[in-house]
C-alpha cells in the first residue's frame, strides 16, 4: 500500500528533471554555433584591423564590377586586431562557424593547421574550374604553396617584397648613396641621428617591424636559409652567429637610432614618422605603397619616398638581391561556405582585384591586371621592376615558427631594443619555445 | 514555512533548475577541463594522450612562474591599496562629509560602472609616450621631468595598471565599507567620545575593532577578484611588454586560444583553481577562527 504513492511521487520528479535536461541540452544547443551547414546569406569577411588595403578595394568592387554579386550576396566587412585573429579564427572554426572569406595565420604553421583541418579552399581547383586560375601571378601561387603546407590554400590580395623606404631628399640633402653594406647603413643612421633627425621608425607595439631587421640581417649574414636550418634543427637561436645577429639590431637601438618611446609607437604612427619627414627610414612591406602613393598621408611627396634592398653583410654569404617575399597576412576562403554565389564573388574577384588594387593605389597584388595600367607612381613601378627582377626570396623571422614563438618574438622585440632584454637572453627565450614545439 | 522547506519535492522544484543549470555550465566544464590537462591538442587538430607532461611542464616552464609572480604581486597589493583606499573614503564619507557625502559617494563610484575597455583606452592616452605625449608626460615635461614610455616597461606598466585599477575598484570598496561603518551604532561612538577618545584613538579603539567584519568580506572580494585578474590587463597592455604583465589568466587564455593547447592551458587552469581554493580556505579558516573569540 506504500509503495504505490512512493512510487508516483519518485516518478514525477524524475520526469522533470527529464523533462529539464532535454529543454537544457535544447537551450545548450541553440546556443552553438551552426554557422557552416546554412547557406550564407552574406559575404561575411573578417579581416585584421591593420590591413587597411583590401577594404577600399572591396567597396570598390561591391559598386561596379561585382555589382550583381554583391547584390546576390552583400559584402559585409568586419575587423579584429591581428594580436587576437589566431584565437577568433581558430574558436570559429571549431564551432564550423568560419566567415566566408577570413584573414588568417599570423604565422604560416597556423595556415596549414586550418588547410589541414580541411577548412580552406582549394583555390587550384575551384579558379580551375571558374576558367580563371590563369588569372593569378604564378610566382604568387609558388609563394603561397611554398608558406602554407602545399596547397594554394590563401589569395594574393598582397604580393609584397620588403626592403628599407627612405626620404630621397633627406639623403640628397646630405650627399649619402644608398647603403650597400650593413656598416654603410649604420654610418648613414649614424648622420641622421648627428642631425636630431630619428634614422629608423618602427612600431614596436607591433614587435615585427624590429625582427624583420634581425632576420635580414640573418640572411645576409648566414645566407637564404638560415632561419630553415634552425626550423630543421640543425642551428638554433642561441648559436654565436645567430645571436650576434640580434645584438646588431640591439646596437641600433643603443646607439639611440630608432625613435623615442619605440615600445609603445603603432604602425600607423610609424608610417607617419616617415611620411611627415620626422625619420629618415623604415623597414616595411611593400603593402606600404598604399600609404605612401597617397598624397594626404604622405606629407613629403609621393615622389620623395624610394625604396632600397636591406643591405649586405661585408663577408655574409646572403645577397643583396634576395627579397623577403609574401602575400602579407593572407586572406581566404571557408571550405564549408562555398555555395554557387560565393563562387560568383570568387571568380569577379580573380578577374578584377589586381586591376582595381593597381589604379586605386598603386599597391600589387598576386592578381594579374586585365589592362596595363599606366601612370603609376614611381615607387610603385620601381617595386614592379624588382619584383619582377627577383630571382630568389628569402622568409620574415617568424615565417617558420610557431604560434608561441611568433608572438613571444613580437612582444619582446621592443624590449630588445631598448635594452631591457638582451640578446642572448631574446634569442633564449625563443628557442625554447621552439623547443617546446 | 517549515513545512514548505521540509518536503523533498519542494526542494526539488526549488534547487533542480539552479542545481541543473549549475551542473552544465559549471561543473560539466569544469571536470571536461580537468580532463584536458592529460591532453595535449585542440579542437582543430584533435587530442593526443599526454599523460603527465602537462603537469611536469609546468615546473619548468619560466613563463608559468612569471606569470604567477605577477598575479600573487599584484593580487596582493592591489588588495592592499583597495581596501585600503576604500576604507579611507568610507571614512571620509562617515566623519568628515557626513550627510552630504552623496555627489561624492556617486563620482568616486562612478568608474565602477564604466565598462573596462573604456577605461584601458582613457588610461592608455592619459599614459600615453608616442607618438605624441599623453597627459601625464605633459605635466612631467612641464615640471622640467623628461617623458616616460609608461607603457614599454614593466615596471612603469605595472604601476600604471595599479593606477587604472585602484581608480576604477576604490568607488566600490567605500561604499562597501561606508555601510559597515552606518552600522556602527551612533551611541557607542557617543560614549568613547565622551570618555575622552578623539581622532585616531577613536579610530584605533572603537571604529576599527567593530568594522573588521566588514573589511574581511571586502579583503574576501578583492583577493578573488585580483586573482583572476585578466580584463583591464588585456586591455590596456595586452600583457605586454614582452610578457611582463602577464597574469596567469591571460596566460591561460593564450596558450589554450591562441597557442592552439587546450591542455597546457587547461592545466594552468588548473593552477588558478588551486589558488583560489587555497586562498578561500585560508580566508574562511581565518574568519571562522575570529568568530570563535
Amino acid at each position: 500500500m506504500t509503495t504505490a504513492p512512493r512510487s508516483r511521487r519518485l516518478r514525477r520528479p524524475v520526469v522533470a528533471a527529464l523533462a529539464a535536461v532535454g529543454i537544457g541540452t535544447m537551450i545548450l544547443s541553440g546556443c552553438a554555433a551552426g554557422g557552416s551547414s546554412s547557406e550564407p546569406t552574406k559575404l561575411t569577411y573578417l579581416k585584421n584591423t591593420e590591413n587597411t588595403n583590401t577594404e577600399p578595394v572591396f567597396n570598390e568592387l561591391a559598386e561596379n564590377q561585382c555589382k550583381t554579386e554583391n547584390t546576390a550576396l552583400p559584402l559585409e566587412v568586419s575587423s579584429i586586431p591581428q594580436a587576437d585573429l589566431d584565437s577568433q579564427i581558430q574558436l570559429l572554426a571549431s564551432q564550423n562557424a568560419l566567415p566566408v572569406m577570413f584573414a588568417a595565420a599570423g604565422t604560416p604553421a597556423e595556415g596549414a593547421k586550418l588547410d589541414k583541418a580541411g577548412k580552406l579552399l582549394n583555390f587550384e581547383t575551384e579558379l580551375e574550374k571558374l576558367g580563371v586560375l590563369d588569372d593569378i601571378e604564378p610566382a604568387a601561387i609558388s609563394t603561397i604553396k611554398n608558406l602554407y603546407g602545399g596547397n594554394f590554400n590563401f589569395l594574393p590580395f598582397q604580393f609584397n617584397i620588403e626592403g628599407i623606404f627612405y626620404n630621397k631628399t633627406m639623403f640628397a640633402e646630405r650627399g649619402l648613396e644608398e647603403p650597400q653594406t650593413y656598416d654603410e647603413l649604420v654610418d648613414v643612421a649614424s648622420q641622421f641621428e648627428a642631425d636630431g633627425i630619428t634614422p629608423f621608425t618602427a612600431s614596436g607595439e607591433q614587435g615585427w617591424p624590429i625582427t624583420r631587421l634581425i632576420s635580414s640581417y640573418l640572411f645576409r649574414d648566414l645566407g637564404p636559409d638560415a632561419l630553415q636550418k634552425v626550423a630543421d634543427g640543425d642551428a638554433k637561436l642561441t648559436d654565436p652567429e645567430y645571436v650576434a645577429a640580434a645584438q646588431a639590431i640591439a646596437d641600433l637601438g643603443a646607439a639611440g637610432y630608432f625613435d623615442d618611446n619605440i615600445a609603445s609607437l603603432d604602425i600607423d604612427s610609424s608610417y607617419n614618422e616617415l611620411l611627415t619627414g620626422k625619420a629618415a627610414m623604415m623597414y616595411m612591406g611593400t603593402w606600404f605603397l598604399e600609404s605612401a602613393n597617397d598624397p594626404e598621408k604622405n606629407t613629403v611627396g609621393v615622389d620623395n619616398i624610394g625604396f632600397m634592398p636591406f643591405p649586405a653583410v661585408e663577408g655574409g654569404a646572403g645577397s643583396i638581391d634576395q627579397y623577403p617575399a609574401n602575400v602579407g597576412l593572407p586572406q581566404t576562403f571557408g571550405a564549408d561556405t562555398y555555395t554557387p554565389k560565393v563562387a560568383d564573388w570568387l571568380k569577379c574577384i580573380t578577374e578584377n582585384y589586381g586591376q582595381v588594387s593597381l589604379e586605386q593605389s598603386g599597391a600589387i597584388s598576386g592578381f594579374k591586371s586585365k589592362e596595363p595600367v599606366t601612370d603609376l607612381p614611381a615607387l610603385t613601378v620601381d617595386v614592379q621592376d624588382r619584383i619582377a627582377g627577383s630571382t630568389e626570396s628569402v622568409l620574415w623571422f617568424e615565417a617558420l615558427f610557431n604560434a608561441k614563438a611568433g608572438q613571444d618574438s613580437s612582444k619582446n622585440a621592443s624590449l630588445l631594443v631598448t635594452g631591457q632584454l638582451s640578446p642572448e637572453d631574446f634569442m633564449k627565450l625563443l628557442q625554447t619555445d621552439l623547443d617546446a614545439g | 514555512m517549515k513545512q514548505v522547506l521540509g518536503d523533498r519535492k519542494t526542494i526539488a522544484i526549488l534547487l533542480g533548475p539552479a542545481l541543473l543549470v549549475y551542473t552544465l555550465v559549471i561543473l560539466v566544464p569544469v571536470v571536461w577541463s580537468f580532463g584536458y590537462t592529460f591532453f595535449k591538442g585542440n579542437a582543430l587538430e584533435g587530442f593526443e594522450f599526454n599523460g603527465i607532461n602537462n603537469f611536469t611542464r609546468l615546473f619548468t616552464d619560466p613563463d608559468v612562474q612569471a606569470a604567477l609572480g605577477f598575479t600573487v604581486k599584484y593580487a596582493l597589493l592591489l588588495t592592499i591599496l583597495q581596501v585600503v583606499f576604500g576604507y579611507g573614503l568610507a571614512l571620509l564619507y562617515t566623519f568628515v562629509l557626513k550627510k552630504s557625502s552623496a555627489i561624492i559617494r556617486t563620482l568616486v563610484f562612478f568608474p565602477v560602472v564604466v565598462p573596462t575597455v573604456a577605461i584601458a583606452l582613457l588610461y592608455q592616452k592619459l599614459f600615453q609616450s608616442a607618438p605624441k605625449d599623453g597627459l601625464v608626460n605633459e605635466l612631467l615635461v612641464n615640471v622640467g621631468l623628461g617623458s616616460v614610455d609608461w607603457l614599454g616597461s614593466g615596471t612603469t606598466a605595472f604601476i600604471v595598471i595599479v593606477i587604472m585599477d585602484v581608480w576604477r575598484s576604490m568607488g566600490f570598496y567605500g561604499v562597501l565599507l561606508y555601510t559597515g561603518l552606518l552600522d556602527i551604532p551612533e551611541d557607542i561612538i557617543e560614549s568613547a567620545r565622551i570618555d575622552g577618545a578623539r581622532g585616531f584613538s577613536l579610530f584605533k579603539n572603537i571604529v576599527l575593532p567593530m568594522s573588521l567584519p566588514i573589511l574581511y568580506s571586502s579583503i574576501i572580494f578583492s583577493i578573488n577578484g585580483t586573482i583572476k585578474v585578466f580584463d583591464s590587463v588585456f586591455a590596456l597592455t595586452g600583457g605586454g611588454p614582452g610578457n611582463e604583465t602577464t597574469p596567469l589568466t591571460l596566460y591561460m587564455y593564450r596558450t589554450a586560444f591562441a597557442f592552439s593547447d587546450y591542455g597546457y592551458g587547461s592545466t594552468i587552469a588548473l593552477v588558478l583553481s588551486i589558488m583560489c581554493l587555497i586562498v578561500t580556505a585560508l580566508i574562511f579558516r581565518g574568519a571562522r577562527r575570529d568568530n570563535t573569540i
